[in-house]
């Protein structure tokens, strides 16, 4: 079973999102989901992903909830921002982080949250230094940005941990 | 298409409000490319077009198919789900190959990589 279907998981899921997709049962669909999973499962096979387990599905929704508040408040103020650079030049700047998360998957659902939330960019992350370089639109305070990244952190390290 | 009629009011204009915020919200993205100033600033714009922009148009359509009962509002939610994986990675891209070439070109204003001690020597 193990080597037709070396992630079950991942396999289940692409299936049921084939049949959600083509919102049909028939047989044919079937088939060709089972297929496309088993295929994509031997290529993640080959990719050789990091497991990583998830702990604490709880703080998981709490933290899924402060991100899209974020996202929100962010959406918003670089909005604002790009209106009024005409006038106010955007005050933009360099930072950089350290980050002591191990976990690749951690740091790869980090890139996600930062990236979704306009106004930082994710440019480096320096694997032996445990170093993270963004680039942030509005530089009002340093602090505040790295206190950000913290928190962000602080709960990934929680989840993945 | 006949069976838009059929939305009540109330989601009609809850469609129209979520698609038009979703529209400004990809113009003020493009609008920053134009604005800002420099290359790391406008990296920032199109994040305001992939994130704001994508998820309201994709909660209209959810809130307008819904309404309707025609169709699994699965789609927007892998949409929505799959360009917020997969902007990070163009983004990184984008900006690693911008600060590799500043770096290079040793501009002022960009931070220098920090070499580790055992190929500080070997310079």
């Amino acid at each position: 079973m193990r080597t037709w279907f070396p992630y079950p998981l991942l396999t289940t899921v692409l299936l049921v999102m084939w049949l959600l997709l083509n919102q049909s049962l028939a047989p044919g669909s079937i088939l060709i989901g089972l297929v496309l999973g088993m295929v994509l499962g031997w290529v993640t096979l080959k990719l050789h992903p990091a497991r990583s387990h998830l702990h604490r599905i709880g703080r998981a929704a709490g933290f899924l909830l402060e991100v899209i508040a974020d996202i929100v408040r962010s959406n918003i103020a670089v909005a604002s921002i790009i209106l009024r650079a005409h006038r106010f030049p955007a005050n933009a700047g360099f930072l950089t982080v350290d980050l002591d998360l191990e976990d690749e998957n951690a740091l790869a659902l980090l890139a996600c949250i930062m990236t979704a939330t306009p106004g930082t960019a994710w440019l480096e992350y320096d694997r032996r230094q445990k170093t993270l370089l963004f680039h942030v639109l509005d530089l009002q305070n340093e602090e505040v940005w790295r206190g950000t990244v913290k928190r962000y952190e602080a709960a990934l390290k929680e989840i993945f941990q | 298409m006949s069976h838009l009629t059929d939305l009540p009011t109330w989601a009609a204009v809850g469609v129209c409000s979520l698609l038009l915020l979703g529209a400004a919200m990809t113009l003020i993205g493009s609008l920053g490319l134009l604005r800002l100033s420099n290359y790391y600033e406008r990296l920032h714009a199109p994040t305001i077009a992939t994130s704001g922009g994508t998820i309201l148009i994709c909660l209209a359509s959810m809130l307008c198919f819904a309404v309707l009962q025609s169709r699994w509002i699965f789609h927007e939610l892998l949409i929505i789900f799959f360009v917020t994986v997969t902007t990070p990675v163009t983004l990184a891209l984008l900006g690693q190959a911008a600060l590799y070439r500043d770096r290079f070109e040793e501009r002022n204003g960009v931070p220098r990589k920090h070499k580790p001690e055992s190929e500080k020597s070997t310079d």
